[in-house]
């Protein structure tokens, strides 16, 4: 128990700041596969037939080929690509920074997924919602804000809450390219004090309580964007 | 909206498939693949164990599962909670940390009993794969079992009082009414948790077990060639998921469409 201490002989801190990289880590790549999520919906509904085969080919590949081989496929190639980039402009090289990458990574392998889930929940909006909104004359930013999303919602938010639980394991997978998150920090650890099984009971209890902590806040999420519609089975 | 009959070769996608089959043949030509004859039997023993791997635990998880969604659709509190739990605990932890705490945490507590290392087991524990078969099988048996759950209370009830009004023991409706109508409900899920198995092997590439991302690995640090072996990595898992997918949707086509 002295190991998981907070204070420097002991590595609770080092595991806890894990813990927070992570988080930051998994919120940043999250985010940013919604913003592909919604213009990849967008494209796939509304676009022309080329726009829809290309996302057709980003969602099927990301989907079918492990995580693992993307990050470092994307890892190499996105470092050496801006490398070059810059080199090619006259620039030093540069480090890429850890945190920056982890976060383009997975959020590029999210964006696939969320494209999906957004995607199935637009078409689950009964076609009379936005036939009356056009017939309104609504311009289609204004349609998109008032009418698509907030009908979607309701839809979305499982696919949605599944992915956030997604993306928060695997930052466990960015410990292979050596990234400071808390199951690399925790491997070190248990490395240095051959306490292995203590360390990694420790590090899955973070991730449990960060997943049942999370639990609850898309439950209340979930409550809040079904106001208005009808309760499943006849509650009262 | 009736579809002409080759409307899947319009024009733009003629253009598409001329630029994707020009990005692979200038792959194939400006890009190094001379270390593959080197390695091709290596390659071959990798894809092999990532499919041993990927059947053997799938069908083990499979059986797992069956109990586990039954205890908690059906069964008394003192089953049913600890099946929660255990799927509750390994779908909330990274598959990562599952694996290295029994391959390093497990792994390095076992030798300090002396009957563990004179019991029969012994050559087996010593070794990597055990360990990786251990992790995916609970991996897979947890997240199907949440799967079969649903599946076990989603069968109508009618179905299970006509069963018993026909005076057929517990153990003949659940055999013949209740498993084979939750297998069709589950079946549509299966693919997909059976393709996101595929795309957990790689992990046990982690505590050695050499698979095809091993070997892909291996490639990258004996030659320091980065790129080529990941895009055939790729390649090939993309390979075995159209294989999955198509095995199913010839499964899912022999079992009639309507249930309930």
């Amino acid at each position: 128990m002295d190991l998981l201490a907070l204070k420097p002989p002991g590595w609770g801190g080092n595991l806890l700041r894990g813990l927070l990289n992570s988080v930051y880590i998994a919120l940043g790549a999250y985010v940013l596969g919604l913003m592909i999520g919604i213009g990849g919906a967008c494209g796939k509904l509304y676009g022309g037939p080329v726009v829809r085969d290309l996302l057709e080919t980003y969602t099927t590949i990301v989907r079918a080929v492990p995580e693992l081989v993307l990050i470092l496929l994307l890892y190499f190639a996105g470092a050496d690509l801006i490398n070059r980039l810059l080199e090619a402009m006259g620039y030093a090289r540069v480090d890429i920074n850890g945190l920056a990458a982890g976060i383009v990574v997975l959020g590029f392998v999210q964006g696939a997924y969320s494209t999906e889930v957004l995607r199935g929940a637009i078409l689950a909006i009964p076609q009379g919602q936005i036939e009356a909104a056009r017939a309104y004359g609504m311009p289609p930013l204004l349609m998109l804000r008032r009418i698509t999303i907030p009908a979607m919602l309701p839809f979305a938010i499982p696919g949605l809450a599944n992915l956030w639980l997604i993306a928060t394991k695997d930052t466990a997978l960015l410990a292979v390219v050596g990234f400071n998150e808390l199951t690399q920090i925790t491997r070190q650890a248990a490395g240095a004090t051959k306490a292995y099984l203590t360390f990694f009971l420790a590090a899955g209890a973070l991730y449990l309580a960060l997943t049942l902590f999370s639990n609850v806040i898309i439950a209340r999420i979930e409550r809040w964007s079904r106001r208005g519609m009808p309760a499943i089975g006849g509650g009262p | 909206m009736s579809e002409p009959k080759n409307a899947w070769l319009q024009p733009h996608r003629l253009v598409l498939i001329a630029i994707a089959a020009a990005l692979v043949i200038s792959a194939a030509v400006f890009m190094r693949w001379d270390w593959l004859p080197r390695y091709y039997d290596l390659a071959l023993q990798g894809i092999w164990r990532t499919i041993w791997l990927l059947v053997v635990t799938c069908a083990l998880g499979m059986m797992l599962a069956v109990p586990l969604g039954l205890a908690q659709a059906a069964g008394p509190w003192w089953l049913a909670a600890p099946a929660k739990a255990f799927c509750t605990v390994i779908r909330g932890t990274p598959l990562l940390l599952q694996l290295w705490l029994l391959y390093f945490g497990l792994g390095s507590l076992f030798p300090q009993y002396p009957w563990i290392r004179e019991s029969d087991l012994w050559p087996y524990l010593r070794q990597a794969w055990p360990y990786a078969v251990v992790a995916l099988t609970m991996s897979f048996a947890a997240y199907e079992g949440e799967v079969m759950r649903g599946a076990f209370a989603g069968v109508p009830r009618g179905q299970l009082e006509a069963a018993r009004a026909f005076g057929m023991k517990r153990f003949t409706i659940f055999r013949r009414i209740w498993l084979p109508q939750a297998i069709q409900r589950a079946l549509p899920t299966l693919a997909g948790e059976t393709v996101l198995q595929l795309k957990a092997t790689p992990l046990v590439a982690t505590i050695t077990v050499v698979d095809i991302y091993a070997v892909a690995s291996r490639v990258r640090q004996d030659t320091f060639i980065i790129y080529e072996p990941l895009l055939l990595l790729a390649l090939i898992y993309l390979l075995i998921t159209g294989v999955i997918v198509l095995l199913f949707r010839r499964l899912e086509a022999r079992i009639p469409a309507r249930v309930g």
